[in-house]
């Protein structure tokens, strides 16, 4: 019990010069869990904002229908098979019908898809329903992206051609009712939102859809199994968002290792430091006859006690800030969202999970404890007398 | 050592290697102290004083040749053997007193009780003895950086002699210190001496350690040149 004892007394001794090193290694702390909290929380925001508008529960794709591939879209529709049909009606359900089309915004030339969806819907969190107010022969919605590009605004009218199921070409007026401001960017660039039955009429695919997206936190397990339509769980859907976040994160990644190294290298420093600042009083302990391995120990135990003590002060001031930014949300301006390419809304709420803080902590403790060790070997190479005037060899 | 001798060196060598060259620090050293003693090594600077004291307190170890100091051939101690020795038997007192700056003046005193183990009890009890011997008993709490000189290395004293080594190595005591305070550190450490048997050996060039020592051990250019005993001292 000797050397806690020591090395308590020491640090306590020490004084503010204690309280600064831990100080600074706390900040290393709560930064580091801050940026990592923020990162989690751009995932789940992306995840959430996702499913409500456009993932739902999973959706059932018609075979042939690959959002990759814009040459497949043209076929890509087939009637609602029978038990999707009831999950529709129950409200359990939705129907989207994609068709491609050509727009001819103020004289040029724009290529879209046009979607169908039931203004009544309420799987997704669209919003389909001003389709519905609307007395126009054929109402429009579409995101401010798509806006901006095609250069529409509300009550714009623009002419739209497409091919119908016999491949004829059909061209028709609609009416933009709405521009809606949206997160998820995939709803909304290249997009232009219909009736689904007005599209169903113009296409002439009367019961017809592409996608049906099931309510959100529909499981899996419950779902009819469809012949000629594939379910595609939020899970594969997201993986997309997934990848794109991980991405986003390889920068936060970098960061962590950065700060990490950082706090390393101040812990080393500052370490290096007292050793040879307090070699004098090392040379001293070692004439009282306290062995080397002892010495070791003290300086390692100081060193880790104030990694310690940089996390009791990081909670101090890191939990009430880090808890307000979770409840409070950050406000990211509406811009850094899209700029992100993610579905971020202007609030974004850090997540502090358990494993972020409590791993981040255990893993700082131990580096500290680690680097602590490292330049107090060089005390098992000091002799006494070298100490004793001052030498550090 | 049973013929009442607590240090002895044999042909005692210490070179220091110096780049390409090297200096003889001690050259073929015999010495005998006997318990008890009040001695001192006495010479210029550079003649090897600090070297000697080192390796009888083993912080060091000779070149050639041997040093027994109570009972143990410093040359052949492990570290931990040596640390063990300073730790049990020898004090040290240093020019520059090397207090621990964080301490009080108990703790600093308590330090080696502590690496012994002494019991919260026992150490209480042996600091009390330590500070009244040193006439410190009323400063127990100040710091380091809150003595004088002199009262500084009196702390140094009784952290020295607070375990009752048998043998205290003070090098150059009173280099630091005033006249009064240096023959006031000296008579302390002629009651210590006298009450207690410590033996004392110390490394001085100062006249006025000079004077209250029983035995002058002369050192020139690392060699013995001269030892004698004061009569009457
Ligand atoms: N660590 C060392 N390395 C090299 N030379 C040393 C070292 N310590 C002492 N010396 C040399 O050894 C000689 C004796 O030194 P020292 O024992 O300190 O003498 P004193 O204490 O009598 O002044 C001097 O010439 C000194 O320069
Ligand atoms: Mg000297």
């Amino acid at each position: 019990m000797l050397i806690p004892k020591l090395a308590f007394k020491n640090m306590r001794g020490a004084g503010l010069k204690t309280w600064l090193n831990a100080g600074v290694l706390s900040m290393a702390f709560v930064v580091i869990i801050w940026t990592q909290g923020l990162y989690q929380g751009i995932d789940a925001e992306a995840s959430r904002a996702m499913t409500d508008a456009e993932y739902g529960g999973g959706q059932f794709w018609m075979n042939g229908y690959d959002p990759y591939d814009p040459l497949t879209l043209q076929d890509a529709h087939a009637p609602v098979p029978a038990p999707l049909v009831s999950m529709i009606d129950a409200g359990r359900a939705a129907a989207f019908l994609v068709v491609p089309a050509t727009i001819y915004p103020n004289g040029r030339l724009m290529s879209a898809v046009l979607k169908g969806v039931d203004p009544d819907q309420r799987v997704l969190s669209l919003p389909a329903a001003v389709l519905k107010a609307s007395h126009t022969e054929v109402p429009a919605l579409i995101g401010t992206r798509m806006a901006q590009s095609a250069g529409l605004k509300k009550g714009d009218v623009v002419t739209v051609r497409w091919r119908d199921a016999r491949g004829t070409f059909d061209a028709r007026e609609i009416e933009i009712v709405e521009v809606m401001s949206t997160v998820v960017g995939t709803i909304d660039s290249g997009l232009i939102w219909l009736p689904l039955e007005t599209l169903r009429e113009m296409a002439a695919l009367p019961g017809q859809a592409t996608i049906v997206v099931t309510a959100k936190g529909t499981a899996p397990g419950t779902l009819p199994a469809v012949p000629g339509w594939t379910f595609v769980g939020p899970d594969v859907l997201m993986k997309d968002v997934k990848t794109l976040v991980q991405s986003k994160t390889i920068g936060a990644s970098i960061m962590y290792v950065i700060l990490i190294f950082l706090a390393m290298l101040a812990v080393f420093n500052t370490q290096l430091l007292s050793i040879w600042r307090r070699r004098k009083e090392i040379g001293t302990i070692m004439a009282l006859g306290m062995p080397r391995g002892r010495i070791v120990g003290l300086f390692t135990l100081e060193g880790a006690l104030t990694g310690v003590l940089a996390a009791a002060i990081g909670a101090v001031y890191g939990i009430p800030l880090l808890a307000l930014t979770a409840i409070r949300g950050i406000g990211l301006g509406a811009s850094l969202g899209d700029s992100f390419g993610l579905a971020l809304s202007e609030k974004l709420y850090p997540v502090y999970s358990v494993l972020l803080v409590g791993g981040t902590t255990l893993l700082i403790f131990l580096v500290t404890t680690a680097v602590s060790y490292l330049p107090t070997r060089r005390i098992s190479r000091l002799k006494p007398t070298d100490a004793l005037r001052g030498r550090f060899s | 050592m049973n013929d009442g001798m607590i240090i002895r060196t044999t042909s005692l060598v210490k070179i220091y290697p110096l780049g390409e060259q090297s200096i003889t620090a001690l050259d073929d050293v015999n010495l005998d102290v006997r318990t008890g003693e009040f001695a001192g090594l006495v010479g210029p600077s550079g003649s090897g004083k600090t070297t000697l004291l080192n390796i009888l307190g083993s912080l060091d170890v000779p070149t050639r040749g041997s040093a027994e100091v109570l009972g143990e051939r410093i040359e052949t101690l492990s570290h931990r053997k040596a640390a063990d020795l300073r730790n049990r038997h020898i004090g040290f007192i240093f020019q520059t007193f090397n207090l621990l700056p964080v301490y009080s003046v108990y703790e600093n005193v308590e330090f080696p009780l502590l690496l012994l183990g002494f019991s919260p009890a026992a150490r209480r009890k042996a600091i009390q003895a330590a500070l009244e011997w040193v006439h410190l008993a009323d400063r127990a709490k100040s710091r380091p950086s809150q003595l004088s000189g002199g009262q500084s290395q009196r702390v140094a004293i009784a952290r020295a002699i607070v375990k009752k080594p048998a043998l205290v190595l003070a090098d150059e005591p009173t280099a630091n210190l005033d006249a009064e305070n240096s023959h006031g550190i000296l008579r302390t450490m002629e009651d210590i001496n006298r009450e207690l048997g410590t033996t004392f050996l110390f490394s001085t060039h100062d006249g006025k350690v000079i004077q209250h020592l029983r035995r002058t051990i002369t050192l020139v250019d690392g060699r013995v040149a001269k030892d004698e005993v004061r009569s009457g001292a």
